[in-house]
């Protein structure tokens, strides 16, 4: 019997401790079959062996762009060293939280996730940069880490082999950029979080310089049950080019708010209604977004509710699925209001490096200011578009170029709410 | 001074990087100097820069960039709450305002005790436990999620007794 069930209803694969109380206890852990995964790819596969399997199943960055796992790992300089892995753990995208559950309750599988990736790229150090704010979850990583020690888990020659791996934590300090790879590994060096120029990217110029992969929370922990029972397993989860669970983060205006772990495929309807329970106070649904604040307004029509969650079909929406951060919106909310509050996190957000970004986040917040307070015309509503449109295509990450999706698809698709804004302007 | 007070703790924070990094050791050091004195002022960043090598501006650069670092003494205690758009929806800015009229201050001021500071930040990873805030102490940070302007005030209320019973003496579970 594998420790992974085969994901239906009620079976955990990543929030296991769901279903198995003090999971965060190392002991608990490997009575459920615990780092035997790690112990089986040291000691009885090649390190590309590991790599292959993780790119046959499919697996794609949980993070928010998607991308596919082993092929990342597959890109690492052989020629330069040393290696390393760096666990993403800044989750501060609003509406995730999702890696905060998974390293609460599910460590383990977590660190052995990142113990299967160091030994497939040979990497003998590996780091974990946690939000400041996950002080405590840190100071627990921490713990845990030393029973691994303790336990031969972790540290030198393990299973009598000649690999040796440490995992450190390292604590951001209060910056939504940091999320974002590069600048991520430039908060690590003890410089300011500010995103580099790619190329090159992270597999050859990384940490200190050093070929580095950088994976997300999520896309680790899915790593031991795929090596345990294979690519082909997973991909009977999800959909042909999503393969694998997805832990969903609902927020906003649903009843029952939470971390849902379901396959990817999953439709809109299916997760806030059935899982969620649907919109409170007799209010109807008017908008998604899926990828938390970095979101598209979806119109919450019948045909979006039964589209799939997955990389494929809510790019169709004109929308991304992300990290899969669903915030609901209800009939209740005006969409000027709901933009001015995103760009006054990415006005704040920022890091100022470039200019589009810097500035354009700037006077995006001071003219939905202005709408939202019923202080505007149609010309500032047009011009709001027009400074949006202006930021596409030219930020040197995704912080900026998210920034005007909300904005854009807020004006484009609900056109209403901003000539109600208008005219309460006009009597006023 | 900072290399005589902590030499075990930045020996252990050092070995974490390698050696011709030590650079990376700039976030965790400021962490140890504001868990100490709950900000980090002028001096403390220069014995920083000095302990890596690098120039005191440089450690300024760092403290001004990032959130979680103060150049300037604040409440004892600051009640952060979180006031994003999935908080929001779930009555996060109504909650803010009315525990600050609560108290008689306005966001971003600091009771007249000197205690508390309220003040509203950005995304917390709780959005489906708003409204929350988290409460930050010098080098200890906690969560209290699924909150009541009521609630907040009994924790206020007990913060505020606990710091006049114990003086300036540091909770120990702020280390633990």
């Amino acid at each position: 019997m594998s420790k992974y069930p085969a994901g239906e209803n009620n079976s955990y694969i990543l929030l296991r401790q769901r279903a198995i109380p003090d999971l965060d206890n190392l002991d608990i852990y490997r009575q459920h079959g615990g780092f035997t995964v790690l112990e089986k790819a040291i000691t009885s596969m090649k390190p590309d062996e590991v790599i292959e399997v993780v790119k046959g199943s499919g697996l794609r960055g949980r993070g928010g762009a998607g991308f596919p796992t082993g092929l990342k790992w597959s890109f690492i300089d052989k020629d330069n060293w040393p290696h390393y892995v760096v666990a993403n753990a800044d989750e501060s995208e609003p509406g995730t939280f999702k890696d905060r559950e998974i390293m609460e309750g599910n460590p383990y599988q977590f660190l052995e996730g990142i113990a299967i990736c160091a030994y497939a790229i040979q990497s003998s150090a590996a780091y974990i940069y946690l939000r400041g704010e996950f002080w405590q979850i840190s100071a627990n990583l921490d713990r845990h880490i030393e029973a691994l020690g303790v336990a031969g888990l972790l540290g030198d020659n393990l299973f009598g082999s000649d690999y040796s791996l440490h995992i450190y934590t390292h604590l951001g300090a209060g910056a939504y950029i940091c999320g974002e790879e590069t600048a991520l590994l430039e908060s690590m060096g003890g410089k300011l979080g500010q995103p580099r120029l790619r190329p090159p990217f992270p597999p050859s110029f990384g940490l200190f310089g050093k070929p580095t992969v950088v994976n997300n929370v999520e896309t680790l922990t899915n790593v031991p049950p795929i090596v345990e029972r294979g690519a082909e397993w997973y991909r009977t989860m999800g959909t042909e080019k999503s393969s694998g669970p997805k832990i969903f983060s609902l927020s906003g205006r649903v009843s029952r708010p939470g971390n849902y772990e379901l396959p990817l495929g999953t439709t809109f309807r299916e997760l806030i209604y059935e899982h969620g329970g649907g919109i409170p106070n007799g209010r109807s649904i008017k908008a998604i977004m899926a990828a938390g604040a970095s979101s598209a307004l979806i119109v919450a029509n019948d045909e979006a509710l039964d589209t799939p969650m997955d990389y494929e079909s809510v790019p169709a929406l004109g929308a991304q699925l992300g990290s899969a951060s669903v915030i609901v919106i209800d009939d209740s909310i005006s969409i000027p209001w709901l933009i001015n509050k995103t760009t006054h996190f990415f006005k704040h957000e920022s890091c100022g490096k470039c200019t589009p970004c810097r500035e354009g986040t700037y006077w995006m917040m001071h003219l939905t200011d202005r709408i939202a307070n019923a202080n505007a015309t149609q010309e500032d509503v047009a011009l709001l578009h027009a400074v949006a449109s202006q930021i596409r295509g030219k930020c040197l990450c995704a912080l900026g170029e998210f920034s005007i999706e909300p904005v854009l698809s807020g004006i484009e698709r609900f056109k209403a709410d901003f000539d109600t804004a208008v005219s309460e302007t006009n009597n006023n | 001074m900072l290399a005589e007070k902590y030499t075990t703790e930045i020996q252990t924070i050092l070995a974490k990087y390698p050696p011709e990094e030590r650079r990376a050791a700039v976030m965790p050091l400021l962490y140890l100097v504001q868990r100490d004195q709950l900000y980090v002022d002028r001096h403390s960043m220069s014995e920083i820069a000095e302990i890596l090598g690098i120039s005191t501006t440089e450690v300024a650069s760092v403290v001004g960039f990032y959130s979680l670092y103060y150049d300037q003494p604040g409440g004892k205690y600051r009640i952060q709450v979180c006031t994003d758009l999935p908080c929001a929806l779930r009555g996060a800015e109504q909650f803010m305002e009315q525990l600050c009229q609560r108290l008689g201050i306005k966001p971003g001021e600091t009771t007249s005790d000197g205690l508390f500071t309220v003040e509203p930040v950005m995304c917390l990873a709780s959005c489906d436990k708003a409204p929350m805030f988290q409460v930050q102490s010098g080098g200890g940070l906690a969560y209290y999620e699924d909150q009541t302007v009521e609630n907040a005030l009994a924790l206020i209320e007990q913060l505020r007794t606990e710091a006049a019973s114990k003086g300036s003496a540091k909770r120990k579970d702020e280390y633990e």
